[in-house]
């Protein structure tokens, strides 16, 4: 029963890495659009796209963290007091990142967009970062079981975990671009299909790069790891990994945006698999297995029932929400961020301020 | 884990406590205090633990309003725009859709002041997770699976203006007030636990045999819920019409205004006096279950039939009396116990090691919360009663003054009680099985987080407190006739 926990909480963080993570990803192209004029549009699409799902998106880590501290506590324990640096940073992050974003949406000049604006976009990197870090120095085994064992610094600042953590960056804003082209399509705006087209082929072959170049990282840094990741079911799910992502760039380049947003799931989706086969049967390497780690069958059976239960409720919700957005009935008007603060004319009467 | 990784830590009595249940039992329950427990990570040596609780304190401060507003809000923006399709008045709608675009604003701001919340339960708390997050766990995975739908359904009710059929749309809203109660819901089941530790057994201080749903659904449960949801409602309530009575006595006496007052009004002030209801059921409960805590609301040093309540003044803790103060006889008896003769359990009854350390903390807290309430309950029963003879709005500039100080008050009372029921668990956070210095991280630099933590939310509270005012500052009428973009 352990495993299919484990198995519901590696979902939940592909989800998070995948939705989540373009939400992020966005912030990234937000504060690298340019200045007020020149990224007006690429901003534009930006709030557009993100409006309606962030927050839904934002709790598939509420649930990853929930059903970690539920049926592996001694686990959660260890590393939440382990590495506070970079946890608590991504909670200052997650919460500059939200409130900016929802008050960008109401801002009235355009000065005011750009402070709100930078403060999203820069936490929207911090946060990725801070978050891979962290993972990253699961992976390296860094996290020993007990309350704050481990190094407050050395536990996150080492290669593997920076290669994580700047990973989570590209890969999200890799994401994101590929996102973000799909909604261009959607909306009829083939200047922007082109603009993150252009980026999500360029951050897809710099996401590929790290991704190669950081076995090697491993390779040194981490060497059962990365035995892992080079037999078996690791593999195989690295393998998957570079197909999914280099057929996403195939179906970007040929503009299927489309199917390029599952492919690009995939490939976030093969590499959380491939970390968990790389680790197994250990939750913190060299330290507390799975089994060890395992709350008792009541808890796990209880958690079982109770995400079943709601996964009847929630699974036809989502579905309801992301086919509302996908047929663009939630969708806004589109506006360039910076066309909103111009002076209303008499032609725009009939038009509505937002 | 091995079980040198268990430090079994027994206060007095026996070790071995199989099949221990605390039970509603006034007096077992301090002496099944014996079956304490350290935690699986050990035992923390932190020289930092006022500000790891401070911190805690605080974010949760942040947070609660906000959820009253999770609680309360969505079900008065779907009843207006009920009546928006009943009656076809655009004003309805401009009310309804004003405040859907609020209440999104507060969700969102919720969502990141909640994911903090859960951040900081392992951040700060690591061994108390470790230890009993298997045991209250359940309650929060179902709360994830309420955010998770209250997340989507405020999506696709505040961007589907317009853009859903109407009744479609109407229908949206109603999984937005189911979720907004269970997730708190469960979240107050967890407090509840804290107060109430039910579902585990503790043998030679480690817990073993869990049952998840019996800690769910523990004696505290009830009480905590409908005391907190009343809460929300007389916050959320008074705070909105607050808003629109400030406009009322500035002059602004539209029909738009009007109604924006009088919906939100109305919820309040009827379910205040239920409060007063609802606070003596919650106080009854904790005299029989936290005899200590009860103790503490008043600052009664030793057990006595009879008690008296003081109303001001100050504990003294060495000379262990109330300095200053107003006394009334027989009060905590009656408050207690519904009985003036009762015996109220005192402080003594336990070793000084196991009272909470800020009596005055407590005593002011449980003050404010009682004074304020009593102040809004009369409030409401003023308003029913107007409203009743008269048919009208109560003409007095002094109402309306009371209505616009009431949200805040409200949001005070609301927090004090808070301050009562967790201050006064102390020194535990499973009440009598594990304290608090026992779960906390041993990491360092929690005084860095906590000014860095205050920093982020006084700007928090400054930004949130703009973008309302900017909101409020919009013409009602942009909202009114025409389609717009929910924002």
């Amino acid at each position: 029963m352990a495993e299919v926990c484990l198995a519901l909480a590696m979902i939940g963080l592909t989800a998070y890495a995948v939705l989540g993570g373009a939400d992020l990803g966005a912030g990234f192209w937000d504060l690298t659009a340019g200045g007020a004029h020149r990224g007006g549009r690429v901003r534009g699409l930006i709030q557009r796209s993100m409006s309606p799902v962030w927050e839904a998106n934002h709790v598939w880590l509420i649930f990853v963290l929930v059903v970690l501290w539920t049926c592996f506590p001694v686990f959660f324990g260890s590393i939440m007091s382990t590495l506070y640096v970079p946890l608590f940073g991504a909670a200052l992050g997650i919460i500059f990142r939200g409130v900016a974003f929802a008050v960008r949406g109401q801002a009235a000049t355009i000065a005011e967009a750009r402070v709100f604006g930078a403060v999203f976009a820069l936490s929207s990197v911090i946060v990725p970062f801070c978050m891979g870090a962290a993972l990253g120095g699961i992976a390296a085994g860094e996290v020993p079981e007990g309350n704050a064992l481990g190094p407050p610094f050395e536990s996150w600042l080492n290669p593997t975990s920076i290669l994580v953590g700047v990973l989570a960056v590209t890969t999200g804003a890799y994401v994101s671009a590929v996102y973000l082209a799909a909604d261009a399509v959607r909306a009829d705006l083939p200047d922007l299909v082109e603009a993150f087209r252009r980026r999500a082929l360029g951050a897809g072959a710099v996401a590929g790069a790290l991704a190669i170049g950081g076995l090697f990282v491993v390779r040194e840094e981490a060497r059962w790891l990365f035995d892992g990741l080079t037999s078996g079911g690791g593999l195989v799910c690295v393998l998957a990994s570079a197909a999914f992502g280099v057929t996403t760039m195939a179906l970007v380049w040929t503009r299927r945006m489309s199917l390029a947003r599952w492919t690009s799931a995939g490939a976030v989706a093969c590499v959380v698999l491939g970390w968990a086969f790389a680790q197994s049967p250990d939750l913190l390497p060299g330290a507390l297995t799975l089994d060890e780690a395992a709350a008792g069958d009541a808890t796990l059976a209880a958690t079982l029932i109770a995400l079943g239960i709601g996964a009847l409720v929630l699974v036809p919700s989502l579905v309801y929400l992301y086919r509302l957005v996908l047929r663009g009935t939630l969708d806004q008007q589109f506006e360039p961020l910076d066309q909103r603060f111009r002076p209303i004319t008499a032609s725009d009467q009939s038009q509505e301020r937002p | 884990m091995s079980i040198s990784d268990i430090y079994p830590k027994i206060a007095f009595g026996p070790a071995v406590v199989p099949g221990t249940r605390y039970c509603p039992a006034s007096m077992s329950a301090f002496l099944l205090a014996a079956a304490e427990v350290t935690g699986r990570l050990g035992q923390p040596d932190q020289e930092h633990l006022l500000w790891a609780r401070e911190l805690q304190a605080m974010s949760l401060a942040v947070h609660i309003p906000l959820v009253c507003f999770g609680i309360a809000f969505p079900a008065m923006v779907v009843f207006m725009e009920g009546l928006y399709l009943r009656t076809g008045d655009p004003t309805y709608k401009a009310l309804a859709k004003r405040w859907s675009k609020v209440m999104l604003i507060l969700f969102a701001v919720g969502v990141v002041t909640g994911t903090i919340l859960s951040f900081e339960f392992g951040l700060l708390w690591p061994n108390f997770m470790a230890t009993f997050g298997d045991v209250f766990g359940v309650a929060f995975t179902l709360e994830g699976v309420s955010f998770f739908l209250e997340a989507i359904f405020i999506a696709i009710y505040v961007y589907g203006w317009d853009r859903l059929p109407r009744r479609a749309h109407i229908l949206t809203g109603i999984p937005i007030i189911i979720t907004g109660i269970t997730g708190s819901l469960m979240v107050i089941s967890v407090n509840g636990w804290m107060n109430n530790p039910v579902g585990f057994d503790v043998v030679n201080g480690a817990v073993t045999n869990v049952r998840p749903w019996e800690a769910l659904f523990n004696d505290f449960f009830w009480h905590e819920l409908v005391h907190m949801y009343a809460a929300g409602y007389m916050v959320a309530g008074f705070t909105v019409a607050g808003v629109y009575a400030f406009a009322w006595l500035r002059g602004r006496r539209t029909r738009y205004v009007r109604i924006g007052m009088i919906v939100p009004l109305t919820v309040a002030c009827l379910v205040s006096p239920v409060q007063v209801v609802l606070g003596d059921w919650a106080g009854r409960t904790v005299a029989e279950d936290q005899p200590v805590k009860l103790a503490t609301f008043e600052g009664l040093p030793k057990t006595e039939s009879g008690a008296p309540f003081h109303i001001l003044g100050w504990y003294d803790k060495d000379t262990q009396e109330v300095k200053g103060a107003i006394e009334i006889p027989y009060l905590l008896s009656i408050l207690a116990y519904h009985d003036p003769d009762a015996t109220v359990q005192g402080l003594d009854s336990v070793p000084p090691d196991d009272r909470p350390g800020p009596v005055n903390v407590v005593r002011y807290a449980f003050q404010t919360m009682i004074g304020i309430g009593t102040l809004l309950a009369l409030a409401g029963v003023f308003y029913a009663l107007v409203w009743w003879r008269k048919g009208r709005l109560p003409r007095s500039k002094w109402f309306f003054r009371l209505v616009v100080a009431a949200g805040p008050l409200a949001a005070i009372a609301m927090i004090s009680g808070w301050v009562t029921t967790e201050v006064g668990r102390q020194p535990w956070i499973v009440y009598e099985v594990m304290r608090v210095e026992d779960a906390v991280t041993d990491a360092s630099g929690l005084p860095i987080a906590f000014f860095v933590a205050l920093a982020v939310y006084v700007t928090l509270a400054a930004t949130v407190v703009w973008l309302l005012r900017r909101l409020a500052a919009r013409p009602p009428d942009v909202e009114v006739g025409t389609p717009v973009e929910a924002r």
